[in-house]
């Protein structure tokens, strides 16, 4: 059992890559930093397998197993420890992380070729791989945070990779000072949690809020202050309303940047953070109602920004908000292990079709906008077909993986009274096939509209496609999991993760119905088989809708966007301004943040007072200085004089003092 | 006997004139035995302490201030000699390049 007695070993793979590659990469050749940066992760993979594999030798007796290596901080009754633990999810999660991860290291070898950048790059990114499995493997929150923390460094680094550029360096700052907001939260919900369990371990936590749960600690609301304090920690990092602002703009980082972090892994942290928690979660019916809506109609607002964007990157940026948007729906309404189901999935997809858009941008070098390209199909097939399968996924096309994790979302929420929700979500699922496959035919079909003379379109090489071929593969058999439902069977999925998430852990609520239910109106009714068809069928056809709009706008007609855009100009520039809600932003609290800034705190406090106190102090010595030192005459004998005169008067003084 | 009081006395008259030859007069020489008849104006009543008191002490303690004073001598004429050479001037007041 070696690696699971040294769990700390995967995270530190990376981790010397980084610090191989930071330190010496820009004295070696650069097949030695390929080695550094694939051969780290790639053993990381490869532990995280045997780790697996060890895990389900050990057997359920031992589940979760958590190690400690040694005590962090000990301040009075206040203990963490250096913990990791590895569970069903954690499970899920390391092998997301470190296989995408891996895939697009590889990828990345490829895209960064021409780069100057090519090392920082790969010290970057394995940073980032270590933070992020710093963050699913920690067994209680405060390490948890660490990696959270350090992925949102990472974030930062690399999206203000190309620093000579201001709008990238501006985006990561935006990025940085958006998810401070989110950290915020979630350090008060750690603070309002030691305060409440007087510990920060899962199983600490966990237990003692299951235990001594009862309706007066929720009518109190801790329980609820912590899990909406943990939510704007997700929406923070998870991009969801309101703070999904710095999203759309991180992809002015590398593409490879934008696939692993902004689509596949660390956005997902807030959904997992989430699901970590979901004992204190569905203890906090309120909380989880919040979840819910947000998640949905962050789901839902995204989608239709997605419509009308014309850079590529934007379009999948939105659209990951959405897809993120859904996966909370999911946790919010109880279905947690829909969510990291979706999550996984999504990584799939979302991650093909980031490095596809990242080829599609390479072979046009450099373009990304949509409207300027067109007819791509026969030029990068390969790019084409595996972007292909990652659209289908994504639009939810049956038997591809996102048909089988949205529609497990989807048939969560699925019942009488959860129609509205539903709706909503399915509406939003078609406006997902439509977008997607606006930008699909947008980009591959129909007549070029670039420069067929200046611009040489030119697939790319091998070390791009091969990671395509696998995630288009993954993309189409990752929701098979999900497919036995279809034929009487189980969920396998929600099997898997059964010990994580049964009502039996830890929640006194084991047996009784989820409040939330009851908060919608459903009550505890599930889905029967032919219910659960219908729904799937319902959702299935309003995304094949979205597909032949989308067909019919942009291959048949495609004068008929433009004359929409004219007829409906409300409503597009609504939508191509995004709502303005950065524009909102900047007039609601960053202008007046920013005048409070210059002319208060610089001008007065900084300036006026700290600065006023410092430089009076300095004066003050200088100008008694001038005065005192006229008695330095350089005269031996007026030095001579003083001395006696002291003399004198010391000597007076003791005699007087005397009597 | 002599009382002690006439020796203090003494050594203060002593220890005065040194002190008003050091403020007043500006040959370097002349300030410098002005600080041999000081130091020999202490010696005076730490000899007069020593024979009131019946103990050594005292004139030990002279002993170490007429070495100090030879080492004094040593050192503090060598300078007086350069400044002579530096200066052709032995007045202590144009010695104040250190003024600011």
């Amino acid at each position: 059992m070696f690696i699971l007695s040294h769990l700390w070993i995967i995270p530190a793979l990376p981790l010397l890559g980084a610090a191989l590659n930071g330190l010496l990469g820009r004295h070696w050749p650069r097949r030695a930093t390929n080695i550094v940066a694939l051969g780290s992760t790639g053993l990381a993979l490869l532990a995280t397998v045997e780790a697996v594999r060890e895990f389900f030798v050990i057997g359920p007796g031992y589940w979760p197993w958590t190690q400690n290596y040694f005590t962090w901080i000990a301040a009075g009754t206040f203990r963490a420890d250096f913990a990791m633990q590895i569970d069903q999810l954690t499970i899920v999660m390391l092998l997301v992380v470190t296989f995408v991860g891996w895939l697009i290291h590889i990828y990345s070898t490829g895209y960064m070729k021409e780069d100057a950048g090519y090392v920082r790059f790969f010290a970057y990114l394995n940073l980032f791989m270590f933070f992020m499995l710093i963050l699913v493997l920690a067994s209680n929150y405060l390490v948890m945070f660490v990696g959270w923390e350090g992925v949102g460094l990472s974030s930062y680094l690399l999206i203000g990779f190309f620093f000579r550029k201001n709008s990238a360096t501006n985006a990561g700052n935006k990025a940085f000072w958006v998810n401070r907001i989110g950290d915020f939260g979630f350090l008060i919900a750690l603070f309002l949690m030691f305060r409440t369990f007087g510990t920060l371990d899962f199983a600490g936590v966990f237990g003692q809020a299951a235990a001594n749960y009862s309706p007066d600690l929720a009518g109190h609301g801790v329980l609820t202050a912590i899990a909406l304090l943990l939510f704007v920690g997700a929406t923070g990092k998870s991009a969801q309303l309101p703070l999904y602002v710095w999203l759309p703009d991180a992809m002015e980082g590398p593409t490879p940047v934008s696939a692993l972090i902004h689509a596949a892994t660390m956005v997902t942290a807030g959904v997992y953070m989430v699901a970590r928690s979901h004992v204190i979660f569905s203890l906090a019916p309120v909380a989880m109602t919040v979840v819910a809506v947000i998640g949905l109609v962050t789901a839902f607002f995204a989608a239709t920004i997605a419509l009308v964007q014309n850079d590529i990157k934007k379009v999948l940026a939105y659209s990951t908000v959405s897809q993120l948007g859904y996966m909370f729906l999911g946790l919010g309404v109880g279905a947690f292990s829909a969510g990291i189901f979706h999550l996984m999935t999504h990584a799939f997809f979302k991650g093909l079709l980031f490095l596809g858009a990242g080829s599609v941008i390479h072979a046009m070098s450099g373009e990304q906008d949509l409207r300027k390209m067109g007819g791509l199909r026969k030029k990068i097939p390969w790019t084409y077909w595996t972007m292909l399968m990652a659209t289908l996924a994504i639009a939810g096309a049956p038997g591809f993986s996102g048909f089988f994790s949205k529609d497990a979302i989807l048939n969560a929420i699925g019942g009488p009274n959860g129609i509205y929700l539903w709706g909503l979500g399915v509406l939003t699922a078609g406006l997902t096939a439509f977008y997607m496959f606006r930008m699909f035919f947008l980009t591959f079909h129909g007549r070029p509209r670039f420069d067929e003379h200046k611009v040489h379109v030119h697939e790319s090489p091998k070390s791009m496609l091969v990671p395509l071929a696998v995630l288009a593969v993954l993309s189409v058999v990752g929701g098979w999991w999900a497919a036995p439902e279809l034929f009487h069977g189980d969920n396998l999925f929600d099997h898997f993760l059964y010990p994580v998430f049964s009502p039996q852990v830890g929640s006194p609520a084991a047996g009784t119905p989820n409040a939330f239910w009851y908060a919608i109106g459903r009550g505890d009714a599930t889905l029967n088989y032919q219910q659960t068809l219908e729904f799937m069928a319902a959702a299935t056809g309003v995304a094949l809708i979205g597909f032949l709009i989308a067909w019919w706008f942009y291959l048949r007609k495609p004068d008929i966007p433009k004359r929409l855009a004219t007829s409906l100009s409300g409503p597009y520039r609504l939508l191509a301004g995004k709502y303005f809600v950065d524009e909102l932003y900047a007039a609601v609290i960053v202008r007046p943040l920013v005048w409070l800034s210059t002319n208060f705190l610089w001008h007065a406090v900084d300036e006026g007072a700290i600065d006023g106190t410092v430089n009076g102090v300095g004066e003050a010595a200088q100008e008694s200085g001038g005065i005192l030192r006229r008695v330095y005459s350089g005269n031996v004998r007026s030095y001579a004089t003083w001395v006696v005169i002291g003399a004198v008067v010391i000597t007076t003084f003791l005699i007087w003092m005397a009597h | 006997m002599v009382p002690v009081s006439y020796f203090l006395i003494l050594s203060a008259a002593l220890f005065g004139l040194g002190v008003m030859g050091f403020v007043f007069k500006r040959n370097i020489i002349t300030l410098f035995m002005c600080i041999e008849v000081m130091l020999n104006a202490v010696n005076l009543s730490f000899v007069a302490f020593s024979r009131m008191l019946g103990e050594l002490d005292g004139q030990v303690f002279v002993f170490f201030v007429i070495v100090v004073a030879a080492a004094e001598a040593a050192v503090g004429l060598a300078i007086v000699i350069l400044i002579a050479r530096n200066r052709k001037s032995l007045n202590v007041e144009r010695v104040d390049s250190m003024k600011l």
